[in-house]
């Protein structure tokens, strides 16, 4: 049985009083070393989510838990050391004038020592593949590899959870590959609990869990292929449904039976040419 | 941003006076611009002129790009020089020109005055040649460091420092994107009389003003999600340290200061 890690409990939270709830009544768990995937239309409470995890925001009613804490003021400053967090925009999120320095920048405010800093960059540079560019400034680097950039620094003071809030919406395909690898390397390498936000559903077929949001409210929390099997729902709610989903239904009507949901090309291809021995 | 003028330009090397510790060159730097004010022989200028001139040796950065890049200071020093010339009367007239004559204290007071202020720019411009902006920023907040006890915000200062020098380029390619994208629809900012160009920058200047405040918004969020809660209980990535070159540094000046004090008039 795994542990619990994070803990929403009847969570609701509105950026004001006068502005309608952006999240009515959320409770769910998320355990150690699992990857989560959320995901939900524009404007559904995700990143608000993430904010109440990190405490840069704090909910009106109900209660998060977090590694046994409860999330307020005074836990803040061990919350955020535990839970790291990458942001969407790449450019936003660096603060170094050098790839180094903004790596750098969590461990300082920590006050690491120098020696350890310098071990930290160098290992965490590596495990996103950018320890060639230790000395390159910011504005010399692609999207993706800011991003990366941006998941080495988060890793770099250990967190025990690492939060992707739309990390790889602002990049083109060749960067969103960059990223999808580095995360999954990571998430084999270093012990901790993943939760990528997405509006894209191809981005969780990886989960182990998807939480589906729609209008502040949990919509539905499943595996990625009981999730790819809801196509219809999924699209009332807002969601753009992948190729392949579409392909398998159609496949469906037209009376070849397709057992396991593919989640990918591959999948499907794999069922496709083992069907005449099944049937 | 004009290329011609060097002055703020760093250029990458590894020479000694690159590697020297910033302090020490800020250190230098501000004593040297007193000390050109001090000299007043043949002597005490050839001095200051051999230790100016030896230092961008030392640099490998070419003299004809250094020269070069201080063409508007040119300018601004042949101009000093005929202004002495005219209106200085001291010695005797030396020879009449245009209506004006020319006195021998002129012309040596002349190139005096017009000598100092080509060491001042030079030297202060050999800073930040050899001398990264995060590194200044690094020297100025260690530097500043006792000011903390009045209360004066030292930190502060050297992180709003250095988050404009990590938004500089990322500012200016995004003026440049804008800017074409107006372009494209049409807006002229090169030509046409001044008001209407100063028109076709307010349309430049709005999207480039809502985008770096939203900027700061999110940069201030993702500092806050990193940990950063002021600069109490702080380490540093960078650090300063004085080395056995610095220490030979301040020596040599003080040599050279020595004799400009021994052989002014
Ligand atoms: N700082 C804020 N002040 C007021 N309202 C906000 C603020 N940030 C977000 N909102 C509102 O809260 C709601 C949820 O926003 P949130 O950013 O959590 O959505 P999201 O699911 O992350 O959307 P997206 O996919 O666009 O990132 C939206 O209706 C949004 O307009
Ligand atoms: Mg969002």
């Amino acid at each position: 049985m795994r542990n619990k890690f994070i803990e929403f409990r009847n969570v609701s939270f509105r950026y004001s009083d006068e502005e309608p709830w952006v999240l009515k009544n959320c409770s769910f768990e998320i355990y150690e070393n699992e990857w989560i995937a959320i995901i939900g239309h524009n404007g559904s409470g995700k990143s608000t989510i993430a904010k109440l995890m990190n405490g840069l925001l704090f909910p009106q009613e109900g209660e998060i838990i977090i590694n046994g804490q409860q999330v307020n003021e005074e836990t803040i400053w061990d919350i955020r050391r535990d839970v790291g967090m990458v942001f969407q925009n790449p450019d936003n999120q660096f603060v170094g004038t050098t790839v180094q320095d903004d790596v750098a920048f969590g461990m300082e405010n920590r006050g690491f020592p120098r020696a350890e800093m310098v071990k930290r960059i160098e290992q965490n540079l590596t495990a996103v593949g950018m320890q060639e560019y230790r000395l390159t400034e910011p504005h010399r680097l692609s999207g993706g590899q800011k991003q990366r950039v941006a998941i080495a620094s988060v890793l770099a003071i250990s967190p025990k959870v690492l939060i992707l809030d739309e990390a790889t919406a602002m990049l083109d395909p060749k960067g969103r590959m960059e990223i999808m690898r580095t995360v999954s390397n990571v998430q084999e390498e270093y012990k901790l609990s993943l939760i990528t936000i997405t509006h894209d559903l191809q981005e969780v077929v990886q989960a182990e869990r998807v939480l589906v949001m729609n209008k502040g409210e949990i919509w539905d929390e499943a595996t990625p292929r009981e999730i790819f099997a809801k196509k219809e729902a999924l699209r009332e709610i807002g969601l753009d449904v992948p190729f392949v989903a579409i392909l398998t239904d159609e496949l469906k009507q037209a009376g070849i039976s397709i057992t396991n949901e593919p989640l990918n090309q591959e999948e499907l291809l794999e069922d496709l040419w083992t069907l005449h021995s099944r049937t | 941003m004009s290329s011609s003028l060097i002055i703020g330009q760093y250029v990458p090397g590894n020479s000694i006076v690159h590697r020297l510790d910033p302090r020490t060159k800020i250190t230098v730097i501000f004593f040297f611009v007193f000390i050109v004010f001090f000299a007043n022989s043949v002597f005490s200028y050839a001095t200051l002129t051999v230790f100016a001139l030896t230092t961008v040796f030392i640099t490998r950065i070419p003299i004809r790009y250094i020269m070069k890049g201080l063409t508007p200071v040119w300018f601004l020093i042949v101009f000093t020089f005929i202004l002495h010339l005219i209106v200085t009367k001291e010695g005797t007239v030396l020879f009449h020109i245009f209506g004006f004559n020319i006195y021998s204290g002129a012309l040596i007071q002349g190139f005096a005055i017009s000598m100092r202020f080509f060491l001042l720019i030079l030297v202060t411009s050999l800073l930040t040649l050899t001398t990264t902006p995060i590194e200044i920023t690094d020297a100025i907040e260690d530097m500043l460091h006792p000011l903390k006890k009045i209360k004066f915000p030292v930190h502060e200062l050297a992180l709003m420092m250095s988050i404009s020098l990590r938004f500089i380029p990322t500012l200016m390619q995004e003026t440049e994107k804008i800017s074409r994208a107006q372009a494209s629809r049409g807006v002229d900012f090169k030509t046409g009389p001044l008001k209407e160009r100063i028109k076709a920058v307010v349309p430049l200047l709005v999207p480039l003003f809502v985008s770096a405040f939203k900027r700061a918004e999110e940069l201030a969020m993702a500092m806050e999600a990193r940990g950063y809660q002021g600069g109490e209980g702080r380490s540093k990535l960078r650090e300063l340290k004085i080395e056995k070159i610095d220490i030979a540094v301040y020596l040599l000046f003080a040599l050279a200061v020595a004799i400009v004090f021994y052989t002014r008039n």
